[in-house]
């Protein structure tokens, strides 16, 4: 079955709850509503003909020009080779989504990591932890405004660039070397340079 | 976590929760587990990842189209070649590129000489970490090998950065097709020796069938790929069954985890799908070698990659399962959304379930078996 079959099946058996088909940009998606989603998956894998097995991919994309936050349902099925791309928009502010675990297992997983880089709570969800980042970690990176807050319990994420203090020693020794030389003629003798300044350590 | 483990303290029983990692030479890279045991049973296995997390999603968010190759490297250090077809393809989809015919075979040879070291890899410290130290030694020995012939393709020998949007990167040096065969035709009587070295070894096989069976429903449910999936009975694999790039034109076999000493979808079923699927990489590099094409190896890429807005999803069958793609254009000279999907991370997620009432002996056969790769799992 093409994306363009599954797609109408789901229209003829959701009506509004399903949106049209995005012009085939590459890769053509259909955008779905958040209450409904639980109850689309669950469809499309028991339905038959369609059985999208597998959950290919679970993730988000945010965009804060629209003020929502997408996530993204890459369905599959082994049997008949054939599969959708689902979205759902959840407003950036409280992003909530009921959670498709009970379809398939592997989502419980990839929503955590939407939950963890996206901020995204998943209604319903059995265990709804940070995954990749420490769980006091504040913010949700994979956000556009996402600020780094300079550090994680006294670990700073910048450093001194090593190429500074490599240059600093230089100078020192540039300096030494022109202090212990046999001083030039007396008429043109120069004032000795003054060691430079260490450089400032950053902020 | 903290939750988890204030939990058990106040229990008063023969239980204990045992700290498994993150620094333990048989989780395969900076992997943490809280093991509740009752004894030597584990109630579960929690895993608790995230320890090697660089956030590539991000930098790939950052850096350009093409800057982002060599960070794909990083994503599975054992098998960077699938990671760079992966993102490749996904780039060339957003671009609507067509790759020539000469690149897509190198694509191929490199991949499967690829998928050989990273099966070497795989099923050497597998028998490590069941406590045979020996075939650790004659697989990475064999590794050697393949890397050498990558190096001579490529200058690298662990992460590669050799595709390219467009193509890949260099051409074989000359004389580069017959050290490819003659290491070919020394390996697969390695294969036989393998198998008479380790793999029917009553003990090893006392120790892996009919240990942590993951069933084919569990399997598909909870999203295992690759030969974890085949391990478990499915007969599917994205190189025969939605082929792309040079495959369609190979004939090779699917072996699939029947029971061979045990029951189908048992740790000695994973385990041997990798054996196996070694003998057919050889099968298909011999034959890309043997129609290799004349041609360009890489297509006409403009200066600025700059594809239309759009998203594209690109699918390869990488050594540890399907690896996916997702690119999000909006027509900028960056990606406005990167993702890889890996078979590791959705393979810890079945860990909490297939370890309930495991010998915590046992836990690290079911890790080895899944063959999970810390990088992969992070990120």
């Amino acid at each position: 079955m093409t994306i363009n079959e599954i797609h109408e099946k789901l229209k003829a058996q959701f009506g509004d709850a399903v949106g049209p088909l995005s012009e085939p940009r590459i890769d053509p998606f259909c955008v779905v509503k958040a209450d409904r989603i639980v109850e689309v998956c669950r469809w499309l894998v028991t339905a038959p003909g369609i059985e999208l097995d597998f959950c290919e991919d679970l993730t988000a994309v945010d965009w804060p020009k629209r003020n929502v936050i997408e996530v993204v349902y890459h369905l599959f099925s082994y049997r008949h080779r054939h599969g959708i791309v689902l979205k759902v928009e959840a407003d950036r502010a409280n992003p909530v989504v009921s959670t498709v675990e009970g379809v398939w297992k592997a989502a419980n997983w990839m929503e955590r990591e939407v939950y963890d880089l996206f901020g995204v709570t998943f209604e319903g969800h059995p265990d709804l932890r940070r995954v990749l980042l420490p769980d006091d970690w504040v913010g949700h990176p994979l956000r556009k405004d996402y600020q780094e807050a300079g550090g994680f319990h006294g670990i700073p994420n910048v450093r001194e660039n090593p190429l500074v203090e490599l240059r600093r020693l230089d100078e020192v020794r540039i300096a030494e070397r022109a202090r212990k030389a046999p001083p030039p003629a007396p008429a043109a003798a120069p004032a000795p340079a003054a060691p430079p300044a260490p450089a400032a350590p950053k902020a | 976590m903290e939750k988890l483990i204030l939990r058990r303290v106040d229990r008063n029983n023969e239980e204990m929760l045992l700290n498994f990692g993150p620094q333990h030479p048989s989780t395969h890279g900076v992997l943490n587990f809280l093991v509740e045991t009752d004894g030597e049973v584990m109630k579960k296995a929690i895993p608790d990842i995230g320890y090697l997390h660089r956030s590539l999603e991000k930098i790939g968010e950052m850096v350009g189209y093409p800057g982002f190759m060599p960070y794909t490297d990083r994503i599975d250090y054992v098998a960077a070649m699938f990671a760079n077809e992966g993102y490749a393809l996904a780039v060339e989809k957003l671009l609507k590129l067509a790759v020539p015919k000469r690149a897509q075979y190198l694509r191929a040879i490199s991949c499967e000489l690829c998928r050989i070291a990273s099966h070497l890899v795989s099923v050497g410290t597998m028998a490590t970490d069941i406590g045979a130290v020996t075939p650790l030694l004659h697989a990475i020995r064999e590794r050697e090998a393949v890397n050498d012939l990558i190096e001579a393709l490529c200058g690298a020998r662990l992460t590669y950065n050799y595709h390219r949007i467009g193509g890949v990167a260099y051409d074989a040096p000359t004389g580069w097709k017959d050290k490819v065969l003659a290491f070919l035709d020394h390996f697969d009587s390695l294969i036989q020796e393998w198998d008479r070295l380790i793999s029917f070894n009553e003990v090893y096989i006392k120790r892996l069938a009919n240990v942590a069976v993951i069933t084919r429903e569990d399997a598909v449910s909870y999203g295992l790929v690759g030969p974890n999936l085949r391990g478990s009975g499915m007969d599917w694999d994205l190189r025969r069954d939605l082929p792309y790039g040079a495959y369609p034109d190979f004939k090779f076999d699917v072996p699939v985890g029947r029971g061979f000493r045990g029951v189908s979808g048992d740790a000695f079923d994973r385990y041997y799908v990798r054996v196996l699927e070694m003998a057919e990489s050889s099968r298909i590099v011999r034959q890309a070698l043997e129609k290799l094409p004349e041609g360009e190896i890489a297509a006409k890429v403009p200066r600025k990659v700059k594809p239309e807005p759009g998203e594209a999803i690109s699918r390869v069958e990488s050594a540890r399962g399907e690896m996916a793609y997702y690119v999000v254009s909006d027509g900028t000279e960056r990606a406005y959304r990167v993702r890889a999907r890996t078979g590791s991370f959705l393979a810890m997620g079945i860990i909490e379930k297939i370890s309930r009432g495991l010998m915590i002996a046992d836990l690290v056969a079911l890790i080895a078996s899944l063959d999970v790769v810390a990088p992969e799992t992070d990120r």
